[in-house]
């Protein structure tokens, strides 16, 4: 008679998020969708100035191959006290740079519960759920939903031609992944 | 007491808020915990202050003071966890308090079509006339959910 082997532990699965800091506020994002840091300060020359009166989060663009991809403030999008931001994550698979302040650290999340269905507005869009790091609530904030794809038709349309924007200098700190 | 008369009886928490209280069907309240820390963050649900960590759930924290009474309340002593109904989902939303909470019997009288939407009906209790909270009025969410253009995800990284 063969005795069954013993069951495995199931692995638990986790996910490799970045907390980062805009206006005092810390949020998380997957660590999978950021595809690039960058220092504002290493932005500037390489950006466009961006005026959609109705996307005040947005002022600026950099050109990055053949799309632009926009400058959003998280100060503004999330609605927070100014700041001046010295960081840029590249989204990736979107059209959004995100400016925040600096970076927490990076870690890993095992439980992302939905966002309960009290929160009723825009929030929505904007997080994925919600993370609990050592006894800490942290919002995680949804790559997408920075930025709807009627705001990037806006922008896109108050572009510039694409000859007169300025070439952006290839990455510069790509993500470990 | 008739039996017929003790059978029309229902449970309720009385809850208090300032010097008012209101009624709670006691079968939509799940605990009573003490304060604990808020966690707040960016959002655009009015009322809706933060949630509150419990035994690894995240609750959101309601205020309904300002609705009910007109003014905030600074003062907090306890957290009534109630459960609210969205469509065929239920959840956990906790309404701070301002005093103990006490469970009682007593008859429901119908909320008349005058009445507040928050109004599910009305009970006596000690010589007063207490509302009886129609939480799922009262709290945010339903409706505006349906609105809502992002779906909802509920990835559990954790098997």
């Amino acid at each position: 008679m063969r005795l069954g082997l013993p069951a495995k532990p199931t692995p638990l699965r986790t996910e490799q998020i970045i907390l980062f800091r805009i206006s005092g506020q810390v949020l998380a994002i997957s660590s999978a969708s950021v595809q690039e840091v960058r220092s504002a300060d290493g932005l500037a020359g390489g950006t466009t100035e961006v005026n959609v009166p109705s996307i005040r989060k947005v002022r600026e663009a950099i050109r990055r191959g053949e799309k632009s991809l926009f400058i959003v403030s998280g100060a503004v999008h999330f609605g927070l006290t100014a700041s001046q931001g010295a960081l840029v994550f590249v989204l990736r698979k979107t059209r959004t740079a995100l400016l925040i302040d600096g970076i927490e650290k990076m870690t890993t999340m095992t439980r992302l519960q939905a966002l309960p269905l009290s929160f009723c507005h825009e929030e929505r869009r904007w997080y994925r759920g919600l993370t609990a790091l050592d006894q800490v609530v942290v919002p995680v904030v949804h790559p997408d939903g920075f930025l709807t794809p009627e705001e990037v038709k806006l922008l896109d349309a108050a572009l510039p031609p694409p000859e007169s924007l300025p070439e952006q200098i290839s990455p510069e700190t790509p993500l470990s992944q | 007491m008739t039996v017929a008369a003790e059978l029309e009886l229902k449970s309720f928490v009385l809850l208090r808020l300032g010097e008012r209280r209101f009624a709670v069907a006691a079968e939509q309240i799940a605990e009573l915990v003490a304060p604990s820390r808020v966690f707040r963050f960016p959002h655009r649900t009015p009322k809706i202050e933060g949630v509150i960590l419990r035994r690894g759930r995240m609750i959101p924290v309601c205020d309904v003071a300002e609705t009910l009474t007109g003014k905030r309340v600074t003062e907090r002593r306890l957290y009534l966890i109630a459960v609210r109904r969205y469509d065929a989902n239920t959840e956990w939303v906790a309404l701070p308090v301002t005093g103990d909470c006490e469970l009682i019997n007593a008859e429901l009288m119908s909320a008349s079509a005058s009445d507040e939407p928050h109004v599910a009906g009305w009970l006596s209790h000690a010589g007063d006339v207490i509302e009886v909270l129609n939480l799922e009025a009262l709290t945010p969410g339903a409706e505006e959910v349906n609105r809502s253009a992002a779906p909802r995800e509920s990835v559990e990284v954790q098997p």
